[in-house]
């Protein structure tokens, strides 16, 4: 699941918060303290990750740390939906 | 020692008269800002201080003294003047906090155009809405902003350049754009700055207006005035000081305080251009030995949230001043931060309109967690009776707060809203659309908007913009945007939806609808929470009673409920 993961959330932020003109993203690109997504966006984000795996992440996981890169939030995710069995 | 007396001492004989002698203006003569915050500087022998360092996020560092950016800044306004700008023509600035947006800013100043600063993640509408309303001539910008430049070239006539500061030569310019790159200009020692008078308009800052259409509050060079002598008394910058103000220049305090005010005291400030992080944060004042700090209280609460743990990983002791500007500060952020960094934050309390700080708590005056402080000694501020538009005889009534419009930065107009300008007053009181009480010894306390205004992280975000843009969604049949609390950012923005036959309710309409007033306006304006219903509460007449979703949001009373339609 892992490189599927990565695959879609990369492909999403890439459509949904890269400007036209930007790098290319990795799974390491800083996306929060690179300034690609601010706290705001985040929010519609980890909206995103919720519906497509119908999880549901606590405020308090939800850190600009563990959104900062493709390789952070893969391992959020699927923290949480292992939790969920 | 702090810069500032008491604030009763002060208070007894303060006059702007102090500052234009500091400054060496006298009535009458020149008193261009950008000449104020480099070249004054550089002639009092101070050209080999450092003026700005600057980080990226990817690690990247540059330092310019004061000689540095005068010279780039007489080069960039001479590159503006070559591209055949003219005084007085709008000049938006649309980037990240990059050294270009620095000295771009000064470099406008410079040439005698009217800077008008955007924040970079606004999306194409909002861009539209204030160029086009600003009769904007050239934008200055990044080629990763630049497509959202490209699409509003039909709907703004006026504008006749698109200078990218950092193109690679990849893709081909087009229409309109010209490539600058700032620091491969040939270097002008001497550049003719434009001979602005206290009233020659200077800066355009755009902010959310009730009707749905943003105003442009037009301020002037004299606005340096008040921002150089309130970054002295209330920030109580000094000349040693390593100064860090974290907002963007998109905003006013990252134009008032985060360039005029620190440049002109000759104040050496460092900019961090990254995304929020607690560690990020706390580093970069330990590695820059940061010692005032001027921030917001969402910033603050976030890093409350990140805890105090990872505040020791870190040796944050050369900190000695720290204040805070944008939405009310809560008192439990005072405590906090007297625990964990040994200092308050010092509320201010300002607007894009005033400037600069007009209320705020001071170095040397008892801080009283949560209130916004004390009128700033040059100014005069009461709690006016909304009924009778005149102060209360007594404290502790919640009422509107109000200014005597009299300080040197205060916006002259709105561009092109003369009407909306003349609506702010009454009985001869500038009205802030705040509301708040007053203590026994005079403290304000902050207790929410007059109108529909929604502050969310020190921002403001009109809900009838965020309405209009939500029918452009063709799912959308009607809405209602109002603010709901939360935590972090006082308020967030909440819509109530109204679907077209056709479509209906799922999370994946959500999150588009979401996406798509991001794209279209901005992240603040985006709702985090959408809820849909059938239909919304109307009265009789048909009017939308946001007020009423309102106070379900807030649990408040409902109010008189007596005009709603029945379904």
């Amino acid at each position: 699941m892992a490189e599927e993961l990565k695959d879609i959330v990369l492909k999403y932020v890439t459509k949904e918060y890269l400007e036209d003109d930007s790098e290319p993203l990795t799974y390491d690109s800083p996306l929060i303290s690179g300034g690609i997504v601010d706290s705001f966006s985040m929010v519609s984000l980890k909206r995103f990750l919720e519906n497509r795996y119908q999880i549901a992440i606590p405020d308090e996981d939800a850190s600009p740390e563990a959104f900062d890169s493709v390789n952070k939030i893969a391992a959020l995710v699927e923290r949480f939906v292992a939790k969920k069995g | 020692m702090t810069n500032m007396r008491t604030y009763e001492e002060e208070r007894k004989d303060f006059n702007w008269g102090i500052s234009e002698k500091e400054l060496g203006y006298q009535p009458g003569s020149d008193i261009n800002i950008a000449a104020y915050c480099s070249d004054r500087i550089c002639a009092q022998g101070k050209g080999d201080k450092l003026a700005l360092i600057w980080e990226g996020h990817a690690g990247e560092v540059k330092k310019y003294t004061f000689n540095d950016m005068r010279l780039l800044t007489n080069s960039f306004a001479q590159y503006l003047v070559n591209l055949g700008l003219k005084p007085g023509e709008r000049v938006c600035l649309f980037m990240d906090k990059v050294p270009e947006l620095y000295f771009g800013f000064q470099a406008i100043l410079k040439m005698g155009g009217i800077a008008q600063p955007l924040f970079s993640a606004f999306g194409s509408e909002s861009l539209i809405t204030r160029l086009a309303d600003a009769g904007t001539a050239a934008v200055i910008t990044q080629k990763k902003h630049v497509a959202k430049v490209r699409v509003l070239l039909n709907d703004v006539p006026t504008l006749r350049h698109i200078i990218v500061v950092d193109d690679d030569g990849l893709k081909p310019l087009r229409e309109k754009e010209v490539a600058l790159h700032m620091e491969k200009e040939p270097r002008v020692e001497n550049f003719p700055i434009y001979p602005a008078k206290a009233e020659t308009p200077s800066v355009l800052h755009y902010t959310s207006g009730t009707t749905g259409k943003p105003k442009g509050a037009q301020h002037v060079h004299y606005s340096l005035i008040a921002q150089y002598i309130t970054s002295k008394y209330v920030l109580d910058l000094k000349e040693d000081d390593i100064y860090w103000c974290t907002a963007d220049p998109g905003w006013v305090t990252g134009t008032s305080y985060g360039i005029i005010a620190p440049f002109a005291l000759g104040v050496t400030q460092c900019v961090l251009d990254a995304g929020f992080s607690a560690e990020a944060w706390y580093r970069w004042i330990e590695k820059r030995k940061v010692t005032m700090w001027y921030s917001a209280p969402t910033a603050i609460r976030s890093l409350m949230k990140a805890g105090d743990e990872i505040i020791k990983k870190f040796d944050l002791s050369s900190l000695r001043h720290l204040a805070s500007v944008g939405e009310p500060l809560n008192s439990e952020a005072v405590v906090w931060s007297q625990k964990v960094f040994g200092r308050p934050f010092y509320d201010t309390y300002w607007q894009t309109e005033t400037g600069s700080i007009v209320i705020g708590n001071y170095p040397d005056m008892e801080v009283r967690p949560g209130s916004m402080g004390k009128p700033f000694p040059g100014i005069t501020g009461t709690v006016l009776d909304p009924v009778k538009n005149e102060p209360y005889p007594t404290h502790g009534k919640i009422g509107l707060v109000a200014l005597k419009f009299d300080w040197p930065s205060r916006m002259r107009t709105y561009w092109n809203n003369e009407e909306a300008f003349q609506k702010k007053f009454r009985n001869g009181w500038y009205i802030t659309g705040d509301r708040s009480k007053l203590d026994a010894d005079g403290y304000f306390w902050f207790t929410g908007r007059d109108d529909d205004i929604i502050n969310t992280a020190g921002h403001l975000v009109s809900p009838f913009e965020v309405e209009s843009a939500l029918l452009e969604h063709p799912a959308v049949a009607e809405s209602a945007v109002v603010s709901k609390p939360d935590p972090i950012n006082l308020e967030v923005v909440k819509a109530f939806v109204a679907l077209k036959p056709g479509f209906t309710a799922s999370q994946d309409l959500d999150l588009e609808i979401m996406n798509f007033i991001r794209k279209k306006l901005s992240p603040l304006a985006m709702p985090q929470e959408i809820e849909f219903v059938p239909s919304l509460p109307k009265t009789r007449s048909g009017k939308i009673m946001r007020r009423l979703l309102h106070a379900k949001e807030w649990g408040e009373d409902l109010g008189d409920t007596s005009t709603l339609e029945n379904d």
